[in-house]
């Protein structure tokens, strides 16, 4: 029995049943194909015209079998499929280079603190753009340290969390369009407090859920959010948004042209990236508390609640650690943070609509929780660079449009690239980028804790 | 009224010290899941710095009165009061229940309605530790957070609620130093301090067992419920458990009630039994009694007790069996895990 089922393997692996099956393959989208890809009808007057794209087809079917071709070759008819030895490669990596991820964070960190001044030196051509890109993935590690908090650390499946980011964003619009002395300074902790008072509004409910229905309920809190700023007309302005954010100031400085603003008090020639490095800072610096913040809760008997939470609720109880309570913090915390980068978000656009806030947000954040490990900090910053970085990127790549032709714009695949992102990153490490646990406490040695023996907590 | 039955002398016509000096006292408890009754009418009592075993065969109801106990079920009926301090402190508990109020400080220390109280309450408040059948760790966490994570409420209060915490305010560290402490001396107690640095998760199922004791005694609890301590153990963990067991009530201020069928473990160490079928309690007394209890030998045995009235020659052979079993040295060696009795007579089966 088993001399026959190694026999039977030993035929599968031969070049030539991979080919066959490619083969196979491409015949099978050759016929879908001709009917989708290779004939079009088009209006034409006097009725529909044909016409045929054999180019089209052709490339369809050429994907297919090389694709398949490979993934035969490499994945499904070999002995030794690539994705375990890149899983094995992986996590050798991980063991043989345990102070890798400290490093690495040091790294990013002292890069993260020259940025500005490293694109200024280095590019000066694209320092506006790039200055952009860096805020906006500033932007989405300090969302996604703010999720991890809920979903990483307690275990809290949140799939709307981009609610609190636009609580944040339109406490700091409505405040500062409402009331002329509330500027940045004064609208961020109050947007930080109205999202954490939102975040408890939406723990209640969803304190008693487990599993699924704790995720669904969370997708709808996050889409009531959105449609009732949509709705709410006379206070939210509806689908027109609220323009007209003021800028941040430095000290009462405005990074504005002539007499009385940051250039000119300091004796500078006036440039508009000025206010882009200031921004920058900001979200850096909002991003860095973000960090200490959740590294230092950690330790503390509340995170560690979190934690236990996380791992056995029931146990948590027997302990004497009241669940409820432990729960609306780590959403209330989390949703602080997601507050702070909504109102963060809002002044750095000077224009804010419901459009932002879309379903597409809280999974992009999530994706980025998940991709670089649940709980891990380092892990948040490499998917965030990842997948915004990546994707911004591959808008200036030139060549891509001459092979797809002028009006292709990769931005619009960028659901495509996560999925693709999502699917190789869980085939080769299937609890994110860095899913090893740092313990919170040691006694005698510090041990990383492996990621198959730490729980994921509900609705995962 | 239900206070005035307790005190009644027991069937043995002395009074017991457990009747005495009760940590806990469960009267009247009924629990019953729809049409089903797990426990019907149960009243014992726990007594202070004892060892006292609740033992019975499967689906006895066993670890329903745990979950009462430690409010992760809602009795339908009864009373369970803990106390804090030495006595009945029948004054307190009758003025507490007329109230509407959860516990009670007392001159005495304190008086607590359990059944009144929710889950982590009566961990935080009452202080009565528990573990579990499917022993529960924080598997993804090291030993030593596990034991950190048991005192939450004393370091969140240290911490200021986390806000001194995050400051990092001197009275915090020095709480969290003195939580170091306590779980550096359980693990010593449990002989896992060489462990303290590995994930739960890695333990062997024996060591599971003991970190578990541990962390529940790292609550500083005043009543121990442990569930099945000694399930899955071989002789010689079993009988560190027990040295264990004794080295607690000798030297805390702590009473056990235990859920055991390892009958080695309950003879050995009991100070008081009481014995659970079909929800009801069956008997009660020290371990010597239990084991000569006709009523228990027939339960274990598998034979109704209307039979043992109606054909007396068959308790006659049955107490002849299990006092040859008793001679052996094994308790009343009878596994309770082959239920060898046919389905009771119009009798509801237990929940456990």
């Amino acid at each position: 029995m088993a001399d026959s089922a190694t026999t039977q393997r030993g035929n599968d692996n031969s070049l030539a049943a991979s080919i066959r099956d490619a083969a196979l393959a491409a015949f099978l989208v050759a016929i879908l194909g001709f009917f989708f890809l290779a004939l079009r009808t088009d209006i034409a007057p006097g009725g529909l015209a044909l016409t045929t794209r054999w180019g089209l087809w052709f490339t369809a079917i050429a994907i297919v079998f090389a694709g398949r071709l490979l993934l035969n070759i490499f994945v499904f008819k070999t002995d030794k499929p690539i994705t375990r030895v890149l899983s094995g490669t992986g996590s050798a990596a991980g063991n043989a280079l345990p102070g890798l991820g400290k490093w690495l964070g040091r790294a990013l960190f002292a890069f993260a603190l020259v940025l500005p001044f490293f694109f200024i030196t280095f590019f000066p051509s694209q320092q506006r753009q790039f200055i952009d890109l860096a805020i906006l993935i500033m932007t989405y590690i300090m969302l996604g340290w703010g999720l991890n908090i809920v979903v990483g650390l307690a275990g809290l499946l949140d799939l709307g969390y981009v609610a609190f980011y636009a609580v944040g964003a339109y406490s700091f619009a409505l405040l500062s369009t409402h009331f002329d002395f509330i500027g940045f300074w004064v609208a961020l902790p109050l947007a930080g407090i109205l999202a954490a008072f939102w975040g408890v509004i939406l723990g209640f409910p969803v304190l008693r859920l487990r599993g699924d229905y704790l995720a669904i309920v969370t997708l709808a809190f996050g889409e009531i959010i959105r449609v009732v700023l949509l709705n709410w007309y006379e206070f939210t302005g509806g689908p027109n948004g609220i323009s007209g954010i003021p800028k941040p100031t430095l000290f009462g400085l405005e990074f504005s042209r002539g007499e009385g603003g940051f250039a000119d008090f300091f004796g500078l020639e006036f440039s508009t990236i000025h206010r882009f490095i200031y921004l920058y800072y900001i979200i850096f610096i909002l991003a860095i508390i973000t960090n200490i913040v959740t590294m230092r809760l950690r330790r503390l008997p509340i995170g560690r609640a979190w934690e236990a939470l996380r791992e056995d609720e029931i146990a948590c109880r027997s302990l004497g650690i009241n669940t409820t309570n432990t729960k609306l913090t780590a959403f209330a915390i989390g949703a602080m943070f997601g507050g702070f980068a909504g109102s963060f978000f809002a002044t750095r656009q000077g224009f804010i609509s419901p459009e932002s806030f879309t379903f597409l947000e809280s999974a992009i954040i999530l994706a980025i929780v998940v991709l670089g490990g649940l709980g891990s900090q380092i892990g948040v910053v490499i998917a965030s660079i990842v997948m915004i970085g990546g994707i911004e990127l591959l808008r200036n790549i030139g060549f891509l449009s001459q092979i797809f032709g002028p009006g292709f714009d990769p931005t619009q695949y960028r659901m495509l690239i996560f999925g693709l992102a999502m699917v190789l990153i869980m085939v080769w490490k299937p609890r994110g980028l860095v899913s090893t646990r740092e313990p919170s406490a040691v006694l005698k040695e510090k041990k990383k804790i492996g990621a198959d023996m730490v729980a994921q907590g509900e609705g995962h | 009224m239900a206070a005035a039955a307790m005190q009644m002398p027991d069937v043995t016509g002395d009074t017991k010290k457990w009747d005495l000096d009760p940590v806990l006292t469960v009267e009247h408890l009924t629990m019953r899941f729809g049409g089903l009754v797990a426990i019907n009418d149960l009243s014992f009592n726990v007594g202070r710095r004892e060892i006292t075993a609740l033992i019975g065969p499967n689906g006895a109801g066993k670890t329903t009165v745990f979950n009462c106990v430690t409010g992760f079920y809602k009795p339908t009926e009864g009373r369970i009061v803990m106390r804090h301090g030495p006595g009945r402190q029948q004054d307190a508990i009758d003025q507490l229940t007329a109230g509407g109020h959860k516990w009670q400080t007392t001159p005495e220390g304190a008086v607590f309605l359990l059944e009144r109280m929710p889950d982590f309450e009566i961990s935080q408040h009452a202080r009565v530790a528990r573990t579990f059948q499917n022993i529960r760790l924080f598997g993804g966490m090291t030993v030593l957070e596990n034991l950190l994570v048991a005192q939450h409420n004393v370091l969140m209060k240290a911490s200021g609620f986390t806000l001194g915490g995050i400051v990092g305010l001197p009275s915090f560290r020095t709480a969290e130093k003195e939580a170091v402490e306590r779980a550096v001396y359980w693990l010593e107690q449990v002989r896992l301090i060489e462990r303290a640095d590995d994930p739960a998760a890695d333990l062997p199922y024996g060591d599971q067992r003991r970190l578990e004791i541990a962390r529940a005694m790292c609550t500083e609890p005043q009543l121990l419920c442990l569930d099945e301590p000694a399930a899955g153990l071989n002789p010689r963990e079993s009988s560190e458990l027990n040295q264990l067991l004794q080295y607690i009530r000798a030297n805390h201020d702590t009473s056990v009630l235990l859920i055991e069928h390892d009958m080695g473990v309950v003879m050995e160490i009991s100070d008081h039994v009481v014995v659970l079928d079909y929800g009801v309690k069956i008997s009660d007394g020290d371990a010597e009694t239990v084991r000569n209890d006709p009523s228990v030998i027939a339960a274990y045995l598998g034979v109704d007790d209307e039979e043992i009235e109606e054909e007396p020659e068959i308790a006659a052979l049955v107490v002849e069996a299990v006092g040859e079993e008793a001679a052996k040295g094994a308790g009343l060696g009878i596994s309770p895990e082959t239920p060898t009795r046919p389905g009771g007579k119009g009798k509801t089966g237990g929940f456990e």
